[in-house]
């Protein structure tokens, strides 16, 4: 059963177009991953399904769990289980990580945040009462982000470039946080463009130059993308046949 | 009202509902309008106050080479409606002494109330003066508070302020605080207030590095709404051998608020060096949202923002 579904999915700035008529359907309880040079769009895709400010105005329609999202706005999507996770995520200078995580959390209480963070390696007493600010590393950030994801027990998360800026043991702990997510029953789109990432999926998508380009096992999705778009001329500037195969 | 009752009535005005909450060797010094209602002093500490028709006048002083654990407890309020109160301080921390101070001033119910406060402080060398003011003021609006400061901090001594008013009407807030900082001293003066309404907000903070080595930061974290304003103005000037300083004023304005924030900063000497960081705005897009993404409103999530901001303890001066 699909989760969310993409139809003819169109979405432009500046007159460029960075999604163009694309179509994917995402199972539900399955980690995807939508792999991609940089420029694909993979980011416009996942900030489009979250209805960020500035990606709602697109053509075409995204549909979860049966409902189009066409006017839903970002936070009506996030009561419904569609969450992101940052590529960068923002820093808040004085917020405490306790009032962080627990900010979207059903459960507040100090022991329950505790505990999701030491899921992600962190731990609870050390972390808790830091703020989420300029003092934490780009990997302990990334995992605060983690726990408050986490925290929501949401249905759909979108993980953007989970593994940028951060290192292998962090890493580890972020897959560990996805395998969590997945007994949940959660289901997750995972952009990337890097093949570790890759391996964690269930399935993926190749886009390229804002269209699909491919879709299917990792194993198979991820040789593609190492033979043939790593070393492509016309990386993000597919020609045309290539791009209509 | 007794003066028994008038402590009692000041205290629970700030949440502490016992007046006896505090431990027997916790300093107290207590003031309603212009009288001093309580008094308590701990080895070490010397105070001596006198009321008079224009307010109360008090000498407070910490005997050199003398740490006071606990931080003296200072509250200072007008619970009525109308009324004035001044504080004419002069406070002398004594060399190699260490004492801290946490004041509330509290003014639940003013509706045509004015506060003003005039103090002399030096601290000696080697000596370190910390003052934590928290402010509790009622949804009125009718209050005036109007401190001036003229600190001397002499070398390898510390001073560090901080104010707050999270919660209440800021009312006309205006302080005025200037320190004279020489050799190796340090001082951080802090300001964390929210306004709403017509608050106005004007704050003027010098820190003149007259020593080598001498280090200052100011800072000022403002949240405004509906008509409130603030004007800060953070001059640091530099003359010492490798002074250092830092100004970081942030504001987040929303609705029809108005925000000024004038960083002036002054090097006089080349081996001095001071940086200073101006962000007013509304809120962070970003951080923004971040929170709506997890299923905050807007307003859930720019109150989320705010408390963030002002609850910011910052300590450049350690960094």
């Amino acid at each position: 059963m699909n989760l969310l579904s993409i139809h003819n999915l169109s979405q432009s700035f500046d007159g460029k177009a960075i999604l163009d008529d694309l179509s994917l359907d995402f199972r539900e309880g399955h980690i995807h991953a939508v792999i991609g040079p940089n420029g694909a769009g993979k980011s416009t895709l996942a900030n489009t399904i979250m209805g960020l400010h500035g990606y709602t105005n697109h053509g075409g329609d995204i549909i979860f769990d049966g409902a189009s999202l066409q006017g839903v706005p970002v936070e009506e999507r996030a009561r419904r289980g569609i969450t992101l996770a940052w590529q960068e995520p923002a820093r808040f200078e004085g917020l405490s990580v306790l009032r962080f995580v627990g900010a979207g959390s059903k459960r507040k209480d100090p022991t329950h945040i505790k505990g999701i963070l030491e899921l992600l390696g962190m731990e609870g007493d050390r972390y808790l009462h830091r703020s989420v600010d300029r003092t934490l590393s780009g990997g302990e950030r990334k995992r605060i982000e983690l726990a408050s994801i986490l925290a929501m027990e949401p249905r759909l998360i979108l993980m953007d470039e989970p593994d940028s800026g951060i290192d292998v043991e962090a890493l580890e702990h972020i897959f560990t946080a996805l395998r969590r997510l997945k007994e949940q029953g959660a289901t997750v789109i995972m952009i990337t463009h890097s093949r570790t990432v890759l391996e964690q999926a269930d399935h993926a998508f190749l886009m390229c130059n804002g269209r699909l380009r491919d879709k299917g096992p990792v194993a198979q999705i991820g040789r593609y993308f190492i033979d043939r778009c790593l070393p492509c001329a016309h990386i993000n500037e597919p020609v045309e046949e290539e791009a209509k195969a | 009202m007794t003066t028994s009752d008038l402590v009692s009535a000041l205290l629970e005005s700030i949440g502490m509902t016992d007046p006896h909450g505090l431990s027997d060797n916790t300093a107290r010094i207590e003031v309603h309008e212009n009288r001093v209602v309580g008094i308590k002093l701990v080895p070490g500490l010397k105070v001596e106050a006198e009321e008079g028709d224009d307010g109360v006048a008090a000498v407070i002083s910490v005997e050199a080479g003398k740490r006071l654990e606990k931080p003296v407890h200072i509250c200072f309020g007008v619970l009525p409606e109308d009324g004035k109160q001044h504080i004419d301080l002069d406070i002398r921390i004594e060399e190699n002494a260490y004492a801290s101070f946490l004041a509330h001033c509290t003014f639940p119910n003013a509706v045509d109330v004015l506060h003003t406060m005039t103090a002399a402080i030096e601290v000696e060398p080697g000596a370190h003066y910390a003052y934590f003011e928290r402010h509790v003021h009622g949804q009125h609006g009718g209050i005036v508070v109007a401190p001036e400061a003229r600190v001397i901090v002499h070398e390898n001594a510390e001073f560090t302020t901080e104010f707050e008013l999270i919660k209440g009407r800021a009312g006309k807030i205006k302080f005025d605080y200037e320190t004279i900082c020489h050799d190796r001293s340090v001082v951080e003066m802090t300001a964390r207030i929210n306004g709403r309404a017509d608050d106005t907000i004007e704050i003027h903070e010098r820190a003149r590095l007259i020593g080598e080595e001498a280090r200052a930061a100011l800072i000022s974290h403002i949240a405004l709404r509906d008509e409130a304003r603030a004007d800060i103005f953070n001059d640091i000037i530099a003359l010492g051998d490798r002074a250092r300083g830092h100004v970081d004023c942030k504001e987040i304005v929303l609705d029809r608020a108005v925000a000024k924030a004038i960083p002036m900063v002054e090097v006089r000497n080349p081996t001095a060096h001071i940086t200073h960081e101006a962000a007013i705005g509304s809120v962070d897009s970003k951080q923004l949202q971040t929170l709506l993404s997890r299923g905050l409103t807007e307003d859930e999530a720019t109150d989320l923002i705010i408390e963030g901001l002002l609850s910011k303890k910052a300590r450049w001066t350690n960094e």
